[in-house]
């Protein structure tokens, strides 16, 4: 680890500068933070969908129906592990599957709040841009791949590339984490209560990682970082939230940072889209 | 891309042709070429089985020219003469296409390498398996195909793998197709997703130890790595370690033999595999959605990390 050094950074010592101080577009305007077929939801207002008979584009379809007539909850059943359920979600949803998904699970999502009964396969939430998605079981390889924002939470295991690429939120982990855990990671936390497996944060640009137990090794540009009292205490409300039980106080936790800035991406994003990344 | 699958039974006969062609249909998405069955019936206790084939499936997909009919009575003919010299008696023969057939024999020896060899000398003809509890067939097309071609669902027997395969590195035709019998060993296969990189090397230093290859597909390396080190006494669950140090590249396979299976992942963690692992009964496949094909219930099901090996015993 020639040449890399041990790095203090943490949230409060990110500093914003070029084009990220500027201001592109008014965020009072409402135009900016509505998509096109956002519905107004009634969460106490609640469907069941059976997915047993139904492929990804079927189901996909009757969740939209269902924005559409205004209901805030969606039940699912019988997902039966097939692949590409709950995507492209642009909304406020509570929604709940009975069981596991597929492959690109609730990927491409922006604002639901999602619980998995069961276990997701890879690429769960790739890209989610806001909400909170909660696996109660374990998580295929590419937990979180290019995730941008929101809270991922899985409460087993994850397999290899947890976080590939990620730009922003924060993926939680109550088990263990395969291999290339946070590879190329450009912003964001992934915090991993038990151990993680060889070439961890490899290739990392930025963001934090936090790990309860051991990493089996790490991959270039990641180095130790030092934890301040701040971040000790978003840990211990991240695991209070998730209700996640650790074998060690969140103050044992070890912190992981990019040992070197490979790219100062701040100059390219405007600072109201780096605030929704987080 | 491929996809693999694997089931065993613990102690007891099941109609695992069904199981497998269920798992192999739900992850047909993964590979249309062909699909592949590599299954363990109840192990004779005189003689063995043997699959082999004559000439390709020259369906419409296939990279195969048609041959004539007569060819392949003629090249099934000069199979029997040659068991019959080697001194192999056949007991039973069966087919279910004019080039794949199932023959029941029994033969002096337990080494079968002699045999096989000089069986492979008639011109086209590639033996898929020889083995005592061991059956596997291939052909083109999807799970349900291939079952129905070959009366594989009520096949009896304690575990199975099986492979659908999209072809990226060879023709489709069934000698690229998987699982790949270890040759000379009889009972052992393999089927395998991914990519193998120092394939070119390997092989030239197996063929220089005497080992066949009947096509250009890198995952048959893979079959008869696992014979040679088997050949040499590792056991099974050694073999696949040493298979991730020395075989590069991106790859999960599943190596069964006449009383095991087992699965192997490497370093990269690049190709899946979800294992389920029940009290009687073991599932693992590239995709969830082929074991739910079997477990229609909600299950408990993960991924094995990077180099991991497993292996189950029935």
């Amino acid at each position: 680890m020639a040449g890399l050094e041990k790095k203090s950074t943490a949230f409060d010592d990110e500093n914003l500068s070029g084009r990220s101080q500027k201001l592109f577009f008014d965020i009072t305007e409402e135009e900016n933070f509505t998509y096109y077929g956002n519905h107004e939801v009634d969460f106490n207002k609640r469907i069941e969908i059976d997915c047993e008979k139904l492929d990804g584009n079927q189901l996909n379809q009757k969740i939209r129906d269902a924005l559409r007539d205004g209901y805030g909850s969606v039940v699912i059943k019988n997902p039966g592990a097939k692949h590409a359920l709950g995507v492209g979600i642009l909304n406020k949803l509570n929604l709940i599957f009975e069981g596991s998904l597929g492959y690109f699970g609730v990927g491409c999502i922006d604002g639901p709040t999602v619980r998995i009964n069961g276990r997701v396969g890879w690429s769960c939430a790739e890209n989610m841009m806001s909400g909170k998605v909660v696996v109660e079981n374990n998580a295929g390889s590419c937990f979180g791949a290019a995730l941008r924002g929101g809270d991922l939470i899985v409460k087993g295991n994850a397999g290899a590339r947890t976080g590939i690429d990620m730009k922003g939120g924060t993926i939680l982990i109550g088990g263990n984490a395969g291999a290339y855990t946070g590879f190329m990671m450009q912003r964001g936390r992934i915090i991993v209560c038990g151990d993680v497996s060889a070439n961890m944060g490899d290739s990392m640009y930025d963001g934090i990682i936090f790990v309860g137990g051991e990493p089996k090794s790490l991959g270039t540009d990641c180095v130790e970082g030092e934890m301040n009292e701040h971040e000790v205490r978003w840990l211990e409300q991240k695991f209070k939230n998730a209700e996640i039980e650790t074998k060690v106080p969140a103050s044992k936790f070890k912190k992981y940072v990019a040992g070197r800035m490979l790219w100062n991406y701040d100059n390219l994003e405007p600072a109201e889209k780096k605030g929704i990344l987080g | 891309m491929c996809g693999i699958a694997g089931v065993i039974n613990k102690k007891k006969n099941v109609n695992v042709g069904e199981q497998m062609s269920l798992m192999l249909q739900g992850i047909k998405h993964r590979g249309p070429d062909s699909t592949g069955y590599a299954m363990y019936g109840k192990p004779k206790k005189d003689g063995f089985i043997l699959r082999f084939k004559v000439s390709e499936n020259a369906a419409e997909q296939s990279s195969s020219k048609s041959e004539d009919p007569e060819v392949l009575k003629d090249r099934k003919k000069q199979v029997d003469a040659i068991m019959k010299t080697h001194g192999a008696k056949i007991t039973k023969q069966s087919n279910s296409t004019p080039y794949a057939f199932r023959y029941e024999f029994t033969y002096k020896s337990e080494n079968l390498e002699e045999l096989a060899k000089a069986i492979e000398t008639v011109e086209n003809t590639e033996i898929l398996s020889i083995g005592k509890g061991l059956e596997l067939i291939k052909d083109l097309g999807d799970a349900t195909t291939v079952a129905d071609q070959y009366g594989l669902n009520k096949f009896m027997g304690t575990h199975g793998i099986g492979h659908t395969r999209m072809a990226t590195e060879s023709d489709v035709d069934i000698k690229s197709a998987h699982p790949y019998w270890a040759f000379p060993y009889q009972d052992v296969a393999v089927v395998h997703n991914g990519q193998l990189t120092n394939y070119w090397g390997n092989r030239r230093i197996l063929e220089r130890s005497g080992y066949r290859f009947n096509s250009n597909c890198d995952s048959e390396i893979i079959a008869v790595y696992i014979a040679d080190k088997m050949a040499k006494g590792i056991d099974l669950e050694q073999s696949m370690h040493d298979s991730l140090d020395e075989l590069d590249g991106v790859f999960t396979y599943i190596v069964s033999t006449k009383d095991q299976l087992g699965m192997a992942k490497d370093h990269m963690a690049a190709k899946p595999m979800v294992i389920y692992e029940g009290e009687d009964i073991v599932a693992c496949a590239s995709e969830e959605v082929a074991i739910r094909n079997i477990f229609p219930h909600e299950i408990k099901t993960y991924d094995p990390y990077e180099a991991e090996v497993k292996v189950w015993q029935v």
